[in-house]
């Protein structure tokens, strides 16, 4: 279809002259590249700087002159490549009159529905039109229409505003890797599609609306709600994973009615996952809590925040500080993590932590900046990923290895499931959880073979292991050249975390690769970094539920979805005395809770996240919260003023950050969890990726996405047949009812089901034997 | 001889009479003044009193939800909202007011109208008696639009080939 440019090429430097305006620019950058460099605008469709070049639209043709002599016809500027002495001249008549016969063709077509468009104020078609437009239409047939297709519950369509300008069918090929669209017939009835009238599956499909330089692919859940001139645009973070993409909130009258990329080549470049694009919906669900609420007598009944924060340091001061546990969710900002940890202190509570969704703390392992940045994951030679559905857990870090294999890069997984790449590994190792350390140790034992010596605590285990030829060719590869080893999700939150964490390590330093350990959570990062982990003697976020406290704080976390072991947080917190922050105050929260502080959410909020990177990025709120609901930090400081704790004494956000202190936790290297021998049918839980924090579960449109699966049990073929499912729709796992779903991603000895439904949040934990019968 | 003709204009209430004359002319030519509310002044087709939002022949609002009458408002005085219609998921408002105190009676709402939904009728008689009535609705607009659309038609069908 196109030529990529060749960016690759020497670095010799060749001298063109733009519009007069003399230039210099590297050998086979094209002309429109250097125009754009020097400021000099050549109207364009097709042309996108991170996309292929398709050279379709011709809206860029210009004169060149090449050695003295005229080119005999005009040249796309964003498909000729520049030459030494060439002369480009982008605003002559001439080229002034190819530009404008070709807007004129453009608009033949173009329906002239701009005023009920979304994309009407912020439309190049309608921006070039301006410029290049012919002010009357001299053409009078009939115009082209095209069906509409139903791309899902994402992204709108409007095929008749289609141009053909190819650029979403680039993207869902070069960097989506989904080749999900293309074009069908040809001519003036070129159609973009899916061919079979399919939902976009790719987790970034809304970034396709913002390639589109027409209304044709519009943002559905923003559809017919605001104008561009409307909007109000704040600069903001992304807050479900924590590669902390930045982004734009639009809005209008302190609502955020929808979100857009801000370009950040270190971060996420120019995209958006679909994950953070749509978020916003969360934010304003029916359960949004608009005024304190405390339980009386049973009963739940609003307040004013001085009657909350006093029945709040009641509760918290009617225990010893032993006595208390302190929950906080890992997109928590640093800001109330700190004062979090000031709670803690002043309340004298050693049980503090946000590794909720962990089971394993033998090491004492919290969250650390990659060690290879995550731009430059773009640039290994090979890969490993560690229990890692890496599209889900953090699409635009999978996005940077897709672009590296396609430059050749080889992508080994050990993996619970087979989860679904929008690439081709070069090879895998899927097995059951119980067993996914046993997969790595293999690894280990040929990183040994090749001369790399084991660590004491692990060499053992790796001695005993066997590697095969597949083990010696990953090893190979993660020593040709820039590697990195990725510890995903699925084996941060694995029961034995720590023999995957301390075996990664082993494989990354013995290769020389980079260890990046996927973060849980938008901030676990900084979490980490400002010890809202357990203290001197303190019991970790498992621990804290399996020797209920008398008292809990709950921030910003959602019981039992948050939690790795749904059913043992509700249970000890029903014991318990519940002080939760929380924006929301959905059912299962009203029964655990005595009184709910309405919080505001990241994008309503100042704060800072500290990113992969370990960059703290610091965010200004850029919506108004609903109704009573304040500031996280400022609930705290009040409840910590009447408290008359000590540190509280700050007036403003500089007074707090000033108080903000590093205190790094030293993990326990080397210690290890047990292993238990392998027994039976065991859960794999992966969080959805549209399930993994409250805002996320409340948004609409997200959760009618077909990547965010209905609950069910998984199971391959083979292993229904062992349980004697074969056949069943449904089944029974502890005490809820799923649908079964014969999956042949999935491991003999595992079912794979999801966390974070409401009927599978309080099922028994990842790793743990369970039993599935028929309903 | 001065003085003479001066004392016979004088006796003879010449310039009395005079007066009387101009008096009694303007007695029986036609009047200027209105009765007013009895009376109305003629009104021209472009004149631009209360708002209204018309319908298509066939009963469908023509208000498309563009918004442009909102952005081009010098006095902020209009607001909308907009989302697809429930029923058939077109563009539509969801509200449309007027604040009539903002409104400087500009007529650019009606001039930027690219579907000649929002009018200025020739109007220009109303009240308010509470606080609030001042802003009127989508409803109100859409029934003043009903009320007097014979007339916003034939007022545009006039100006139309000015327009």
């Amino acid at each position: 279809m196109s030529a990529q440019p060749a960016n690759h090429a020497a670095p010799d430097l060749l001298n063109v002259e733009i519009d007069g305006k003399p230039t210099q620019i590297r050998k086979g950058a094209m002309i429109i590249e250097a125009a754009d460099a020097i400021g000099v605008a050549i109207p364009r469709f097709c042309y996108h700087r991170k996309l292929p070049i398709a050279a379709n639209c011709r809206m860029c043709l210009v004169e060149v002159e090449m050695g003295g002599k005229p080119m005999p016809k005009p040249q796309p500027a964003c498909a000729t490549p520049v030459a030494e002495g060439m002369k480009v001249r982008t605003r002559s008549d001439a080229a002034l009159k190819f530009q404008k016969d070709v807007m004129e063709f453009l608009l033949i077509n173009h329906p002239l529905d701009c005023p009920i468009c979304d994309q009407g104020g912020e439309c190049e078609l309608q921006d070039v039109a301006l410029g290049y437009g012919r002010s009357v239409s001299r053409y009078t047939e009939r115009k082209r229409t095209i069906a509409d297709e139903n791309l899902g519950s994402l992204v709108a369509t409007e095929m008749t505003r289609c141009i053909q300008c190819t650029r979403c069918v680039r993207f869902t090929s070069e960097i989506a890797g989904t080749y999900e669209l293309g074009g069908m017939s040809r001519g003036d009835n070129l159609q973009i599609g899916t061919y079979i009238g399919k939902t976009l599956e790719t987790e970034l499909s809304g970034n396709i609306i913002d390639v589109c330089p027409v209304g044709a692919l519009t943002n559905k859940p923003f559809q017919y709600k605001a104008r561009a001139w409307e909007l109000v645009a704040r600069p903001s973070v992304a807050y479900h994973d924590a590669l902390g993409s930045n982004l734009w909130l639009h809005t209008r009258r302190g609502e955020v009615l929808r979100t857009v990329p801000r370009d950040n080549e270190a971060i996420n470049e120019c995209w958006l996952s679909d994950r953070d694009r749509y978020s916003h919906e969360g934010l304003y669900a029916a359960d949004r809590l608009r005024a304190p609420e405390v339980r009386r007598n049973g009963q739940w009944q609003a307040t004013t925040w001085d009657d909350a924060l006093a029945v709040a340091a009641e509760a918290l001061r009617s225990v010893p500080g032993g006595e208390l546990g302190i929950l906080a969710h890992p997109a928590t900002t640093d800001e109330e993590g700190d004062l979090l940890v000031r709670l803690a202190r002043g309340l004298g509570s050693p049980h503090l932590d946000h590794r909720l969704r962990q089971l394993d703390f033998a090491d004492g392992a919290a969250a650390q900046p990659f060690a290879l940045p995550a731009a430059e994951v773009q640039e290994v030679r090979a890969a490993l990923l560690v229990g890692s559905d890496l599209r889900r857990e953090m699409p635009l870090l999978n996005h940077r290895l897709h672009q590296a294999v396609k430059k050749g890069a080889k992508v080994y997984a050990v993996n619970p499931a087979r989860f679904d790449f929008n690439y081709r590994l070069a090879g895998e190792a899927i097995t059951a959880p119980q067993a996914l350390a046993d997969a790595l140790l293999a690894l280990a034992r040929a990183a040994v073979a090749e001369g790399a010596g084991a660590p004491a605590a692990l060499a053992e285990a790796i001695n005993a292991a066997a590697s095969d030829e597949g083990d010696h060719a990953a090893i190979a590869a993660l020593k040709s050249g820039k590697a990195v080893v990725i510890l995903g999700e699925a084996a941060v939150t694995h029961p034995q975390a720590s023999w995957l964490r301390a075996l990664a390590r082993f494989i990354a330093q013995a290769t020389g690769a980079g260890y990046d350990e996927l973060p849980v959570g938008a901030n676990a990062v900084g979490l980490a970094r400002l010890g809202v982990l357990p203290g001197n003697g303190g019991l970790d976020a498992q621990a804290m539920l399996a020797q209920p406290r008398q008292a809990y704080v709950l921030y910003g976390a959602e019981p039992p979805h948050d939690f790795a072991d749904g059913a043992a947080a509700l249970k000890a917190l029903r014991d318990a005395r519940v002080v939760a922050f929380s924006a929301f105050a959905p059912p299962a929260l009203r029964e655990v809770a005595d009184v709910i502080l309405p919080i505001a959410l990241l994008p309503e909020t100042d704060g800072t996240l500290v990113n992969v990177d370990g960059l703290a990025q610091q965010v200004r709120a850029g919506a108004k919260a609903p109704g009573e609901a304040r500031d996280g930090w400022k609930v705290l400081r009040a409840l910590g003023g009447l408290m008359q704790l000590p540190s509280f004494e700050f007036d403003d956000l500089a007074g707090l950050r000033d108080g903000i202190v590093a205190r790094p936790a030293a993990p326990r290297e080397g210690r290890l969890a047990p292993r238990p021998a392998a027994a039976g049918l065991t859960r794999l839980a992966t969080w959805p990726i549209y399930r993994v924090d409250a805002v996320l579960r409340r948004a609409g449109a997200l959760n009618a996405h077909p990547l965010n699966r209905a609950p069910a049990v998984r199971v391959n073929a083979d292993e229904a047949q062992r349980l004697g499912l074969a056949g069943a729709a449904a089944v029974r796992v502890a005490d809820a009812v799923l649908p079964l779903v014969v999956d042949p991603a999935v491991p003999d000895g595992a079912a794979w089901v999801e966390a974070a439904q409401d009927s599978t949040a309080t099922l028994p934990p990842y790793g743990a034997a369970i039993t599935v019968s028929k309903a | 001889m001065n003085r003479i003709a001066s004392y016979f204009k004088s006796l003879l209430l010449i310039e009395l009479f005079k007066g009387m004359g101009l008096t009694m002319r303007y007695m029986f030519s036609p009047k200027y003044t209105m009765r007013y509310p009895m009376e109305h002044i003629p009104k021209s087709s472009r004149f631009r009193g209360l708002h209204a939002l018309r319908r298509y022949p066939n009963g469908e609002e023509r208000c498309i939800a563009c918004k442009l009458c909102e952005a081009v408002c010098p006095a902020l005085a209009i607001t909308i909202d907009s989302a697809p219609r429930e029923s058939d998921g077109q563009r539509r408002t969801t509200r449309y007011e007027i604040d009539l105190f903002k409104c400087i009676f500009c007529g650019f709402c009606e001039e930027s109208c690219p579907v000649d939904s929002i009018v200025e009728t020739h109007v220009h008689e109303y009240h308010f008696e509470h606080r609030g009535e001042n802003v009127v609705t989508k409803p109100q607009l859409l029934a003043i639009g009903d009320r007097f659309e014979a007339e916003i038609a034939a007022a545009r069908a006039q100006d139309a080939a000015y327009r």
